[in-house]
Formats: C-alpha cells, structure tokens, sequence
C-alpha cells in the first residue's frame, strides 16, 4: 500500500491520521493520505506572502521553460508518489482504481493536463487575452503603445478539487507559470493527479515550496477557501451556495449544459445524433460541460428516440477494457441514490425514459462491490418537469419541446450551450443570451473545450486585477 | 487555598498489584458507602429515593461491592433534562447553597445537574497532578472556553484560585455557535469565533501577567492562528503599549507556559500538532483531560512523541469510574486494549450516576502506576452515534 504524504510548501508530512484509498473492484487498499488540519493549512497559508516575493523573482520564460520539461516527465518519466515511484501507466492505474473511472478517460483526461503543461504559454496568451508574458515579471507591458498593468489579488491559489474528472486538473496547472503559490486539496479518492502534476513540476526544477499538496476533510476544505487569498472549488450547488457571492471564490458547480435546436435544424435532426451523443456520453457523462438537456422547437420524440438509440450498446465493462465509455460508481450507494432520485422523478406525469426499452434490464446495475447506471433520455413534456434540468454524474439527458422563441427565456444558468441553427436571428439572440457560459456555435459537442478561452472563471482575471500605472518618462523602471 | 474537604485518600502500595487491588478495595467500600447515603432516607435525595421502589433489591442491604453496580438500571440522561432540579440536592445538603450546570440545550431542554462542592473536590484532585514548572503557582489564567452555566466556567476559576491565582474570563455561548453550525451559518459562527478570541487576546494584552490557560482545542487553534497573524502585536499598538522585541506571534512569546486543554474530542493528531507547531515542540506544557457535566474530569497520562501521542484518560477514582464495555451488553467490560462504549458512573455524595452511556467510544487501557484503575484511551464519538452531534467552538 501507497503511503502518501500532504505536501506543505516543499516539506512532506505523514500524519498519524490518514484516508485510506480502496480499489473499487476489489476492495484491496490502494493507498493511504495523510490529512491536515484547518489550523495547518491556516499556518501554512501564512507561509505565501515570503513565497510569493521569491516565486515572483523567477523570470517567466524560465518557469515556461520548466513546464515544457514537466509535460514530459509527466507522462514519460517514473515520479515519486510517496513511498513509491510510479510509472505514467502505474499512475493511470492507481487514478483508474480508486475513483471508479475507466482506465481508457483516465488516459484520456491526464493528456489533456498534459496538454496545458506542454502549451502553457498558448494557454496564457488565451487567459490574458494576449498580454506578453514578460509583463509577468515587470508588473506591465506596453504593446501597440498601451500601458496594460496588473498587479496580483493575492499570495496564493487554494483548489479544492473533486474525485470524479480528473480533466478539470488543466485549469490549475497554469497558476505557477503566472507566478503564485499553489496550494491543492485532492478529491478524497484522486490524490493521484495533483501529486504527480507537482512531481513533475519538482523534477523539472521548479522549487518544491511553491506548492501545496494537503488533503484535508470538508472543514480544511472550507479553511482554504477562508483563508487563500483566491481560489476555486468544485461542487454541487448546494455546497457550492455559502460561496455564491464570494468574490475570492471562482465556483466550478453544476453546469446545466444544453444542446440547442433551431426551427431550421430541427427536422434535419438525425446528422447532429452522434454529436448528441457525444455532448452527452463523453467521459462517462460526468464533466460540467457534459450536456444534460436537448432543446427542440419539434421532433423531440424522434431526437429521444434517436439519441436513446444510439446510447443503448453502452453497457458495463471492466475498467482497464479500452472500449469502456460509462465509469463505476465505486460507491454503490451513491448509484442507487441517483436512480431513486430518477424514478421519483418519473412519478410526475409527463415524462418517459425513452430508454428503457432499450436496455436490456434496469438502469442501476450492480456488479460485485461496484454499481453503474445505464445511458437515460428522458423525453419531458415540459420545462417545468421536475426531470427537465437535472444534472447527474451519468450519461443523462431531458429532451423537450419549447418553441425557438421562448427557449433563450426558459433555459436558465447553462455552462456550455451548443447552438444548432444558421438562422442569424437566432444565432444573435443566443449570443446575446446572458444564461449561457461557453457557446458553441454550430455542430459541436458542449464538451469541446478550446484552452485559450477559458469558460466559468478566468484564472488570470481572478489572480491579478488591471491598474491605471504611469511611468514618468526616463525613469530607471520604464527601461 | 485550603482543600475542600472530600478529597479521597490517595491509593498505597508497594507494587502496582499491590495498587491495583488496594485502589479496587478503596472502590468497593467507597461504593457500599456512597450507595447507603443515596439511598438512606436522612441523606437520599427524592430522586433516589423514588427510583429506589422500582429496584428489585435493596440498595441498602444487597450492595457489597462494586460489582453490585450492575443491579442498578442504566442511568438515562433524560432523567437530568427538566425539573424539579432540588429532587436531585441530597436531603444532607438540603441548607447548602446549591450550583446548577447544564449541558446539551441549543436545543430542547438541557441537561441539569446540581453541584455544591464536587467540581471543587474535582479540580483540585486535577490540581494535584499538573507539574508546578509548566502552571506556576500564583500564575494567573485565562479560561478561553464556554461561559455561562457550565461547570467549567467556575471549575477553571476555582483551579486558578487554588493555585493561588487570579483566572480571566471572556463571554462565549457554545450553543449559539451550534445553532450557526447546524444552519450552515458557517461565516457565522466564524465571526463569533473571532469574537471570542478577540476577548482573549485583549485580556492578555491588558498587562495581567496570565502564564496558564484553559481553552478547546478548536479555540486554542483558533488562537494560535490570531497570535501568528499578529492580532496580539496589533493590539498592544492599538494601546499604545510597545511590541517586544521578540515578537507575540507564538503562544510561547505570549507568555504562556501551561495550557488544560478538552471540552472537546482530542485526537492524537491535533495534539502531535500542537505539541509540534502551536506549542514549540512541547516548550509550552499542555494536558489534554476528558469529562463531562456529569463525571468530573479525567486526567491524562502525559503526552508526548515517545508513544506516537496517544492519549489515555483515567478518571479520578473512586468519585468516577470508566468502563469501557461492549455497547451492546454493558455488563460485559470489553478486554484490555479493546474498543467498546464509555460507560461513566459517578460516585460522590453530592451525586449518584450509575452507569451513564456515554456518547464516546474508545479503547481500554491497562492500569499504571500513578492511576492503579482501567482508562480508556482514543476517546472519539460513538460510531452508531457519530454524525448526529454538532461539535461547536466548544
């Protein structure tokens, strides 16, 4: 068993207590977490202020540098994880093994972290709109003759990250190249990806102090979003409430994505249904972008119908099979609270599962110490069903009817919207749709992310903040 | 200050066998006795006495020993919530000033108990075991912990005035901050806990030369953190009153040399992080206890690295016992080093608790040489209880 310690700014600690980490199939321990406490990570945060000034020191093309040499030994290099040393594949293993999620998205999402570590200073430019990175180390740039001046919000970023996805790791992995102290709290069943990511980080020569690696319980987590000047947290809307209105808190909480048919793409549905699917299904259904509803002026039964079709074949299969594309939930109970929450749904007139007659059995399965919950389009009659705008940690999707011109009113928060129509009317209304994120206009999935536009949050924005800065001309700080 | 007379005799002994049974001798014949006065119609409280006529014996001629404490019923702490609270004041005390201390009542009806000198005997007999270099005598304290009515608002004073002492107090309403916590107020409950530190980093700032305290260990991380965070240095400026050279960003520098530390569930991890990080490595002396409204107090066998910061309480025998039992068969005392329930009883004039469940559970510890009785060690929230309790400041 993996003994991993927390990570406080460079000096590892191994506490006397720890969480065990379980393999979802067999129930062997994986690993154990040493936790901190709240008043350790209050002590610890106080450390940034004096690590901030040194990380600040570093010219930033050297820090990029660093982080080309840790996208390699990110996936090319055996890295410490504790006591042990693993290998890329050990690490997708372990990461596979005890949060449920199949070996093949695992892979999947660890390149996509892989991916920002390698393009970081492309994932900048797209964070600061451009800014030179060089204004890092000044504090300003002068391009095109203009004055852009930023100074930073705060000493340290605090994440507090989830278990379920390991792909949303990409939207922290820039915050040392933009020059501030990192300080994670894992998923309780994903220590695995933050402490390689830092790993990495260390062998390519960034200095182990800069980052924070401290597992913690729900109190520590609620310590770092105290106490870290700036950070971002994961969550269901409900955790997610008490930090609504929290300026120093960037909230990544349920995203509600929809696709959205025009009257002019309606009919011509069938071409659009593996990009349904895929909206819906990719990654086991279980990132915010992921979408959760269809919207459609006509042909809902038919789009149900379609999508429930093509999402049947989806069944279980053992995590390390490649062809895997719904994850395990290693927490039965979990499963079976998400199907009970669907079939209470279903208790309210005018909403069918299209497709159960589909499935060759019921939607929750359970296989040894593990459950899954089958592919589920349920075709609404109405947005007000209570089914309608539900988010679930599966491959799930209302489809209704609403006609075009009500649809931008009845929609409500939507993280990532794809847009089916080439009606320009329409595509200026959805533009102007305030509920909507990230949009994508056309045929593409809500899930295609481009990493030089960021969606919910702006890392940059978020840790430095523009200020009005004149120089006078000759002075030795404007060379 | 002179003792408070009830203060058992301390157990004798050549070897630790030789403690083992004179303590269990001393338990016995205390038991007989304590029992006879509860129970006895010139002494007994109405309580007792009423009870008494649904036993199937005579707790006046059928107890022996301890080991007759299993006639009795299980005490049910819901006997405590409501009044008349003098049902509970022994007809021998009926011309004493009597104390209440409740427990419990964010919600419903609290938990009352009557105390005339018990916490004194108590807090004295704890007295007798803290190291004079760590709590000076004559040092002053401040209690950083519940006011109002808890017993140990006025047991920490007594302790300070015991050991010829001023003690400095501040306001703090556990069940407020419980009710924060259970409407997930947690800014809250935050911002009351601040308040509280405030007050104490005010007293301690107003120049009264406190070098021990009393405090939880949520507040004595909370305090910890506010002197690292200079809220110490910034107070004396805004006094007007110059900043030592060294800095009052510890609770070293501060001046504090001994810190009683409980109320709440002490784990061996948050003492190895106060030893090592709040207290410089065990420079500043501090003894976790365990207890309760009903028992007394618990003290702990010193602490420390040597054997990986376990904790084991042994209570102050014979006034209280600790059982620790198999939960679902409260006869049966779980084997040594095996977990089971806390089961208290409290055995002292002012008052009789036999075999109280208590919501903890733990592991049972050998006795040793300076407490010759069972303790319990790991003392943590009951598992088929855990979940249900909101642990505040406090």
């Amino acid at each position: 068993m993996i003994q991993i310690p927390a990570l406080r700014f460079g000096k590892p600690y191994q506490s006397l207590d720890k969480a065990q980490l379980i393999h979802h199939v067999t129930g062997e321990p994986v690993a154990e977490v040493s936790q901190v406490t709240g008043s350790q990570i209050s002590r610890d945060v106080g450390l940034t202020e004096r690590l901030h000034k040194e990380l600040a020191a570093i010219p930033v093309r050297d820090i990029l540098a660093m982080y080309k040499k840790a996208a390699d030994h990110f996936v090319n290099s055996t890295l410490p994880c504790g006591d042990a040393e693993l290998s890329f594949d050990d690490y997708v293993r372990n990461l596979s093994a005890t949060t449920g999620s199949p070996m093949v998205f695992c892979r999947r999402n660890a390149m996509k972290v892989q991916y920002v570590m390698d393009n970081v200073e492309e994932v900048i430019g797209g964070l600061s709109r451009g800014l030179d990175p060089e204004a890092l180390d000044k504090g300003y740039s002068t391009k095109a003759g203009r004055m852009q001046a930023f100074f930073p919000t705060t000493h340290v970023f605090g994440a507090v990250l989830p278990s379920n996805s390991p792909g949303v790791h990409s939207l922290w992995v820039p915050t040392l190249a933009l020059k501030m102290p990192l300080l994670l709290k894992p998923g309780r069943e994903e220590p695995w990806t933050p402490f390689r990511v830092i790993q990495a980080f260390i062998k390519a020569g960034i200095p182990a102090q800069f980052m924070a690696f401290l597992p913690t319980d729900h109190a520590g987590a609620g310590d770092i979003l105290r106490l870290c000047g700036r950070s971002m947290a994961f969550g269901d809307d409900r955790t997610m409430a008490p930090y609504k209105n929290d300026p120093k808190v960037e909230i990544h909480g349920t995203g509600y994505s929809k696709y959205l048919f025009g009257e002019d793409q309606a009919d011509g549905f069938e071409q659009y249904t593996d990009l349904l699917v895929e909206g819906i299904a990719a990654n086991g259904g279980r990132a915010c972008v992921n979408a959760s509803a269809v919207w459609t002026p006509k042909n809902a039964d038919a789009i149900a119908d379609a999508i429930a079709k093509k999402l049947a074949p989806m069944t279980p299969r053992p995590w390390d099979d490649p062809n895997c594309q719904i994850s395990a939930f290693a927490k039965p109970e979990v499963a079976e609270a998400i199907n009970n929450m669907v079939e209470e749904g279903l208790k309210t007139p005018g909403a069918v599962d299209v497709t159960a007659k589909y499935r060759s059995g019921p939607r929750l399965v359970k296989e040894g110490r593990i459950a899954y919950l089958l592919p589920t389009i349920i075709r609404c009659d109405s947005p007000d069903h209570p089914l309608a705008n539900k988010e679930f940690l599966f491959p799930y999707a209302s489809v209704l009817e609403c006609p075009q011109a009500d649809v931008l009113n009845r929609i409500g928060y939507t993280l990532a919207a794809t847009a089916l129509t080439a009606d320009p009317k329409f595509v200026a209304d959805v533009m102007a749709c305030s509920h909507i994120e990230r949009l994508n206009i056309g045929p593409l999935p809500t899930n295609r992310l481009t990493w030089d536009q960021p969606h919910e949050g702006n890392l940059f924005t978020h840790l430095y903040k523009q200020r009005a800065l004149n120089i006078a001309a000759d002075h030795p700080v404007s060379v | 200050m002179k003792d408070t007379p009830g203060k058992p005799m301390p157990v004798t002994g050549a070897t630790l066998d030789e403690k083992i049974a004179n303590a269990r001798k001393q338990l016995d014949a205390h038991f007989v006795e304590m029992v006879k006065w509860h129970f006895s119609p010139e002494t007994g409280c109405a309580f007792w006495l009423d009870k008494a006529k649904t036993f199937d014996f005579n707790p006046l001629t059928d107890v022996k020993s301890f080991a007759d404490i299993r006639r009795f019923p299980i005490f049910e702490d819901d006997w405590l919530r409501g009044g008349p609270v003098r049902k509970w004041v022994p007809k021998a005390y009926a011309d004493r000033g009597v104390y209440v201390f409740e427990t419990g009542g964010t919600t419903g009806l609290p938990k009352s108990r009557i105390v005339i000198d018990d916490f004194k005997i108590d807090y004295e007999m704890m007295s007798d075991t803290l190291p004079d270099q760590s709590f000076p005598k004559g040092s002053n304290w401040l209690m950083l912990g519940p006011s109002g009515p808890r017993r140990l608002r006025l047991a920490i004073e007594h302790l300070a005035q015991y050991r010829g002492g001023i003690c400095f107090a501040i306001d703090l309403d556990p069940r407020y901050v419980v009710k924060c916590l259970k409407a997930r107020k947690i800014a809250e409950a935050n911002a009351y806990k601040e308040h509280c530190i405030d007050q104490a980093i005010t007293i301690l700032a107003g120049g009264h030369d406190i070098r021990c305290m009393f405090t939880t260990p949520k507040l004595l991380a909370a305090f910890d953190e506010a002197l690292r965070n200079g809220k110490l240095e910034d107070k004396y400026r805004e006094l007007g009153k110059a900043v030592p050279s060294g800095g009052l960003r510890s609770i070293k520098s501060a001046g504090i040399v001994g810190i009683f530390s409980g109320g709440t569930e002490f784990t061996p991890q948050f003492t190895r992080e106060a030893y090592e990080e709040m207290l410089d490595n065990g420079d500043v002396y501090m003894t976790p206890t365990y207890g309760n409204t009903l028992m007394g107090l618990a003290c702990s066998k010193p602490i420390g690295p040597e054997d990986g910061f376990k904790i084991s309480y042994y209570a102050p025998q014979p006034r209280a016992v600790i059982e620790v039992v198999n939960p679902k068969n409260y006869d049966e005392v779980v084997p040594y080093g095996g977990t089971g329930r806390v089961l208290l009883t409290t055995l002292t004039k002012e008052f009789f608790v036999p075999r109280f469940p208590e919501r903890d559970e733990g592991e049972r510890e050998k006795p040793f040489d300076k407490y010759p009785w069972d303790g319990v060690s790991g003392v943590r929230p009951f598992a088929e209880l855990a979940g249900g309790t909101v642990v505040g400041v406090y």
